[in-house]
């Protein structure tokens, strides 16, 4: 004689508990000062100098890399999710505050302060924007300046997603210069090279830094009409740092005037040519300017396959949690009520089809950055397969089953926990696993807004177009679905009665 | 004991019962008989609740059946439908005792009462612990019947409970349950549409069409002084093993 145990409670602390020791172990004490930096090779590594520098100043400080675009950055630090990031002028001036007609430094200054916002002076370099070509088709086309592009309307352009939306981008510089171009592509600025090599398109958006410029030997178009304003790179921070964390804010302003062009550009080669990290470039500028000695710690492979594994660990645990304790319920109900279920049943098939980078950067206004946006997306899309799974197996139980439960004398929720639900584990169990398989390859996505996880190996492999890079985030999360499959396909000879699995097998 | 009165049922736009009304003896086999949907299901139905009447009332030990009161009267009734209805995640023993085991019974008389019924029902003891599916048709019937009678329920309530079973079997059956019937002298209502098996067991037949009682009485009544030509028809419907032999009615 078996007693059917309380499958979903059992299912449900195992993943919590397992949820829980993942967040525990991923808890750092809490940094004093956090730094962002967006998606580039150069904000990565002007990221990584600020992190040496307020960590040689004795501050706990964390650098929070590649979040994403200006937006994420901007309203990060608005919102004190971060701390510092390096930013440009002329982004400032033309893009995040365009409505106030900047002109001046000191109206900048201003602008900042009423944000409770300050900028370093700048570092010493102008990163502008400028627009680029192989040299041969530009000889072949006589083309110099971007002027000259009026006379070749057939162009195909490949712009930087962020340059085609941008107020100092391609809106206003097709109406500065009256460009008539049709054929206008937007794609990641570090693809652009290479579709550029490769002859798909034939005019891209340049930094005045990139390294690939000197490398592949790009002819740079003279910005004739002076459309670019200066982009001068500066630390931005919050005002509140000085008090908070004042040796964070002087170590920081020591490289005011330090960065100069060429060693910028340098740095950015180091980076993407040499495949040098950025860690390790930061700390050799450091040292040779500053005569700082940081030892940029170099955490070892297993050292960060382990911290990544517990973050994407912490991502997935919590969300699918959070989303068996809903989802079942929800399933019971959609079971029980024909009407409300099927508006249950729509609801989350609609959340379903949402984009994820979509659904992530829309959680961004309303829980900010890093671990609890990602969680709450991860959550909405572990909830159809568990609804499904747990609608179906309560739908699908023979109705003499049900009468015989009935007639017994048992209430329903008592039928609810005693018949239904063990003779539905199976199907709330497979909803269960493909929840968990599409979770731990949506977690990837995590790393646009500083999750953490395999993702973020992914992302700076693609920024850094190093197959092995992205392969160290791809094969583990591959692996961990492989491995929390095989282990749902454990928990069912555990969790489903023997009954049930004998008669799927007769 | 249990009386229905004044009773009728529809659903949708089919009429399943008429009005109707109907006292069940205690301490007797009353055998609901009748071509398909005569209502004889929807009767039984009725009796402890899994249905609802749309007029008239079920009254059990004077008590009326009502839908906040039938899960606690309903642990007064066995009931045994066809092909046992057993809960396929449990094994046969847990299946019978999956009632008491909820109310709280202690172990130790859990454990007695379920000898107590494998060996009233001649079921072996070590087939206890086997699952629905391993087991034949006929056992799963004993262990819905072990079930039924878990809580030594005051009513026994059976729909077609040996439909599902051929011939030999449920002949075996047959004799294992009147035997049981006997034993325990308990009330007992059973739904069939075999008039054979109706005159085996039935201290009462009613006999029922198009959701109406033609009529009441014994077997012999039903032969002797039938109600109707309809009565006559159906009890002569049945064909009789050697009827092909003697040149009897084809």
């Amino acid at each position: 004689m078996t007693r059917s145990p309380p499958l979903v409670a059992i299912a449900l602390l195992a993943w919590l508990l397992a949820g829980s020791l993942a967040a525990g172990a991923a808890e750092p004490p809490a940094p004093e000062v956090r730094i962002g930096s967006k998606k580039f090779t150069e904000s990565v590594v002007l990221g990584e100098i600020a992190l040496h520098l307020t960590r040689s100043a004795k501050v706990r400080a964390v650098h929070l890399r590649e979040l994403g675009g200006t937006r994420i950055l901007w309203n990060a630090l608005l919102k004190g999710e971060i701390d510092i990031y390096p930013e440009y002028t002329g982004t400032l001036r033309q893009e995040i505050l365009s409505g106030l007609d900047i002109r001046t430094a000191d109206a900048l200054e201003r602008a900042l302060a009423d944000r409770g916002l300050r900028a370093s002076r700048p570092l010493g370099f102008n990163n502008t924007y400028a627009l680029g070509m192989l040299p041969a088709m530009a000889d072949r086309l006589g083309v110099e300046k971007i002027s000259d592009l009026v006379r070749h309307p057939g162009l195909k352009f490949g712009f930087s997603n962020e340059f085609i939306d941008r107020g100092d981008g391609w809106p206003s510089l097709r109406r500065r210069y009256g460009l008539p171009q049709a054929e206008v592509r937007g794609l990641d600025h570090d693809l652009a090279y290479r579709g550029l090599m490769g002859g798909g398109i034939d005019v891209i958006d340049l930094y005045a830094t990139d390294a690939e410029i000197a490398y592949y030997g790009l002819t740079v178009l003279t910005d004739d009409l002076r459309h670019f304003p200066a982009y001068d790179a500066v630390y931005l921070y919050r005002a509140d740092l000085t008090a908070r964390a004042p040796g964070a804010v002087a170590a920081l302003l020591r490289l005011e005037g330090r960065i100069g062009q060429a060693a910028m550009t340098a740095m950015n080669a180091e980076v993407k040519l040499k495949g040098v990290a950025e860690t390790k470039v930061a700390a050799r500028f450091l040292a040779k300017t500053l005569g700082l000695d940081v030892t940029a710690p170099v955490e070892g492979f297993f050292a960060r396959l382990w911290r990544r594994t517990v973050e994407h660990l912490t991502l997935v645990a919590i969300s699918l949690s959070a989303a068996i304790v809903l989802s079942i319920p929800l399933g019971v109900i959609a079971a029980r009520r024909r009407t409300l279920g099927q508006v249950i049943l729509a609801v989350v098939g609609v959340i379903q089809t949402i984009p994820s980078l979509a659904l992530l950067v829309f959680m961004i206004p309303l829980l900010g950055i890093g671990g609890p946006p990602a969680i709450v997306a991860l959550f909405l899309y572990s909830l159809l397969p568990i609804v499904r799974g747990t609608y179906t197996g309560l739908h699908d139980i023979p109705l003499p089953i049900r009468t015989s439960a009935e007639a017994l004398g048992l209430a329903p929720a008592a039928r609810l926990r005693l018949v239904e639900l063990p003779m539905a584990s199976r199907a709330i169990l497979s909803g269960i696993k493909t929840s968990a398989v599409i979770n731990i390859g949506t977690a990837t996505l995590g790393a646009l807004i500083g999750a953490g996880g395999y993702g973020q190996p992914i992302l700076t492999g693609i920024r850094l177009d190093d197959v092995n890079l992205i392969l160290e985030g791809a094969v583990p999360a591959a692996l961990l679905a492989l491995i929390v499959q095989g282990m749902f396909e454990l928990a069912e000879r555990l969790l489903v009665p023997k009954g049930l699995r004998l008669s799927a097998d007769s | 004991m249990l009386e229905l009165i004044d009773v009728a049922k529809s659903f949708g736009p089919t009429r399943a019962l008429a009005p109707l009304s109907l006292e069940i003896r205690p301490r007797k086999t009353t055998v609901l008989i009748g071509p398909s949907g005569c209502g004889k299901s929807t009767l039984i139905g009725l009796m402890n609740g899994l249905i609802r009447p749309d007029r008239g009332s079920v009254l059990f030990d004077s008590t009326a059946v009502t839908a906040a009161n039938s899960a606690l009267i309903r642990r007064r009734m066995g009931y045994v439908i066809q092909d046992g209805g057993l809960f396929p995640h449990l094994d046969a023993g847990a299946n019978v005792t999956l009632m008491a085991r909820h109310i709280g019974w202690p172990k130790a008389k859990i454990e007695a009462r379920l000898e107590e019924l494998a060996d009233l029902t001649r079921f072996p003891r070590d087939a206890l612990a086997r699952y629905p599916v391993q087991l034949s048709g006929g056992q799963r019937q004993r262990v819905s019947l072990m079930r039924g009678l878990m809580l030594d329920p005051e009513i026994l309530l059976l729909d077609e409970p040996l439909g599902a079973l051929d011939p030999m079997i449920r002949s075996e059956l047959q004799t294992d349950l009147k035997a049981v019937f006997e034993a325990l002298n308990k009330t007992v209502v059973l739904v069939t549409h075999d008039i054979g098996e109706a005159g085996f067991f039935a201290d009462v037949i009613v006999l029922m069409r198009e959701g109406a009682i033609v009529q009441t009485g014994t077997l012999r009544d039903l032969v002797d002084s039938p109600a109707d030509p309809f009565v006559t028809r159906f009890i002569n419907a049945q064909r009789a093993p050697f009827d092909a032999l003697r040149g009897g009615p084809q």
